[in-house]
């Protein structure tokens, strides 16, 4: 898929997680996506965002709009190199929880978007791709 | 430091946020919220987020505890103005918010505490004088 623009925003504190929703905000914006549309992806990525911070110890996220022929997209690459995700089964689950949230995050995230992978090695890191076409 | 700022009208505080809120500013304002409560014997909290885009699980998290922690301090919360953007976002991230009282708008937000308050103790002499003027 044609990549039109690529942001590298980083994930160091907890300000960079409204940095990254007000990006992600302008990126749905200029792709035309619907309010709910936005919204929905916007919250995704702040839980994505938080994790990387809380889980990963901070990481990046690279920002990606995508044009192709008249579908427009924005995709979201959340990196960490934390301790990363033993269970990727249980951590997806709703109510699980390893620190003080109420274990909605990522299961929740998932429901919010069309497109969702992570993978994760402990040891080395994890990787939360998500994406939304108009 | 960064803070939200808390309003009195009466037995209630008023909270209106206005910016997109890192965590600890959420966590300030819980913290804030729930000295106020005790120190000035409030019966009731109406938390208006007619402003904020989104309210994510640590958003969603600080309204509940809020709220938990003012009914262990005797006084009643009430959320108002929520988008149905973040509404219809909430219920599919798998957060209902249960026991949070909520309300279309400020003015029926304060109706709703007003009742609360009303069934509990029937001593209206502050609710007569500010009930017209609200937007």
């Amino acid at each position: 898929m044609p990549l039109s623009k690529r942001d590298l925003l980083p994930i160091r504190a907890e300000t960079d997680i409204v940095m990254v929703r007000q990006a992600v905000r302008k990126a749905c914006i200029e792709q035309g996506f619907s309010l709910v549309e936005q919204t929905k992806f916007v919250t995704a990525a702040s839980e994505i965002a938080r994790n990387t911070l809380e889980y990963g110890g901070g990481g990046e996220a690279a920002l990606e709009t995508h044009i192709e022929g008249v579908r427009k997209g924005v995709r979201i690459v959340f990196t960490d190199q934390g301790p990363g995700i033993a269970d990727l089964e249980q951590a997806m689950r709703d109510g699980f929880t390893t620190g003080g949230g109420m274990g909605h995050g990522l299961g929740g995230a998932k429901r919010l978007v069309e497109h969702f992978e992570i993978t994760s090695t402990p040891g080395v890191g994890t990787t939360v791709a998500i994406a939304r076409w108009k | 430091m960064e803070r939200i700022p808390i309003l009195q009208m009466g037995q209630f505080l008023i909270v209106t946020i206005q910016v997109d809120m890192h965590d600890r500013l959420a966590l300030t304002l819980q913290d804030d919220l729930t000295s106020r409560i005790s120190a000035t014997n409030a019966k009731g909290v109406l938390i208006d987020i007619s402003a904020l885009e989104i309210v994510d699980s640590f958003i969603g998290r600080m309204l509940a505890n809020i709220s938990g922690m003012a009914r262990i301090l005797d006084a009643q919360t009430v959320v108002t103005g929520m988008q149905p953007a973040v509404a219809i976002t909430l219920v599919e991230l798998g957060l209902s918010l249960p026991g949070i009282k909520t309300a279309l708008n400020v003015e029926r937000g304060m109706q709703l505490l007003r009742a609360a308050l009303g069934d509990r103790q029937a001593d209206p002499e502050q609710d007569d004088v500010d009930a017209p003027v609200e937007a």
